[in-house]
């Protein structure tokens, strides 16, 4: 079974894909929606798109309410992804939930940082939809 | 690209990074606008480059990367990354010009292994508006490119504290 098939099987057996709620998180709010167009464009089929411009906001929303997948930035005020990603891995609606940061700092230190704090994977700067769909499809597949 | 100033001879070693920036800006352009930048020089004529977009560089490698460009190309980038019409890309200009300059010098870093792990990027500031002069305190030259999208100029400069 191909990973795409995996991904359509788990939307309780439907013969299409399962509806994704998504938590993008980036200061730049041109990124925040040239992510979710690339998440579209890869196939992923979102029922709601959460946006926050930073760490701190991200984790107010996930108070509020649980998410399928989260994809965030590293370089940002306020609160940086890094931190942001050492703060969720502590809320109970966030286990098992992917991860995926998008970064400019392309830097093994960044992304092994990044990995041991909790995130599933990372995609670098700039991006195209296929890299996209690369790197979130086998991740929603294995929720 | 045509329309490359090099001002860093007593660097011979950085010679090599002045095609790793044009990639860079290229592969940004492509991926990020689905577009192409041709090759370009800068003249008198052409309009004013009243938009500057600056990522501060700091570790191994200390200075500023610049993205000059007149506002109404600001807007056409804001208006491809997003599929907006011009109109509705307008007050994003600012944001998508600071993404661009962040893309294309953490794209740069990424291409040295020296740099990628021991340099940090600032995030982005943008400066719109013709009545200011920017001067960097960068004292270890500068590699320029400068580059054409649908017609019109825009520049890219590495400058670097020795």
């Amino acid at each position: 079974m191909t990973w795409h098939e995996e991904y359509v099987c788990s939307g309780q057996g439907e013969d299409k894909p399962m509806k994704v709620k998504a938590l993008i998180v980036d200061d730049s709010s041109v990124m925040r929606k040239i992510v979710e167009r690339s998440l579209r464009q890869a196939g992923i089929d979102l029922s709601e798109v959460v946006e926050a411009g930073n760490g701190v906001e991200a984790l107010s929303a996930l108070r509020l309410a649980a998410v399928d997948l989260i994809l965030c930035a590293i370089n940002m005020p306020v609160m940086d992804g890094l931190e942001f990603v050492r703060q969720a891995a502590k809320l109970e609606n966030v286990k098992g939930v992917p991860i995926i940061m998008i970064t400019t700092e392309g830097s093994e230190s960044y992304v092994a940082q990044a990995l041991t704090s909790g995130a599933r994977g990372y995609i670098r700067k700039p991006f195209t939809a296929d890299q996209v769909k690369e790197n979130v499809m086998p991740l929603l597949a294995g929720k | 690209m045509k329309g490359v100033k090099q001002s860093h001879a007593e660097w011979p070693e950085r010679e090599s990074w002045l095609p790793l920036l044009e990639l860079s800006v290229r592969e940004v352009y492509e991926r990020m606008l689905g577009c192409q930048v041709e090759p370009g020089i800068i003249t008198d004529t052409q309009p004013a480059l009243d938009c500057i977009a600056l990522v501060g560089l700091t570790g191994t490698l200390r200075g500023v990367l610049s993205l000059r460009c007149s506002s109404a190309s600001a807007i056409l980038m804001a208006s491809k990354m997003l599929e907006l019409s011009a109109g509705d890309a307008d007050p994003q200009m600012g944001d998508a010009i600071g993404e661009i300059c962040n893309m294309i010098a953490g794209n740069f870093k990424s291409r040295i292994p020296e740099l990628s792990d021991r340099c940090m990027l600032s995030v982005p500031t943008v400066i719109a508006g013709e009545d200011y002069t920017c001067h960097s305190l960068a004292d270890g030259g500068s590699i320029d490119t400068a580059f054409l999208l649908e017609g019109s100029p825009v520049t890219v400069t590495l400058q670097v504290h020795s």
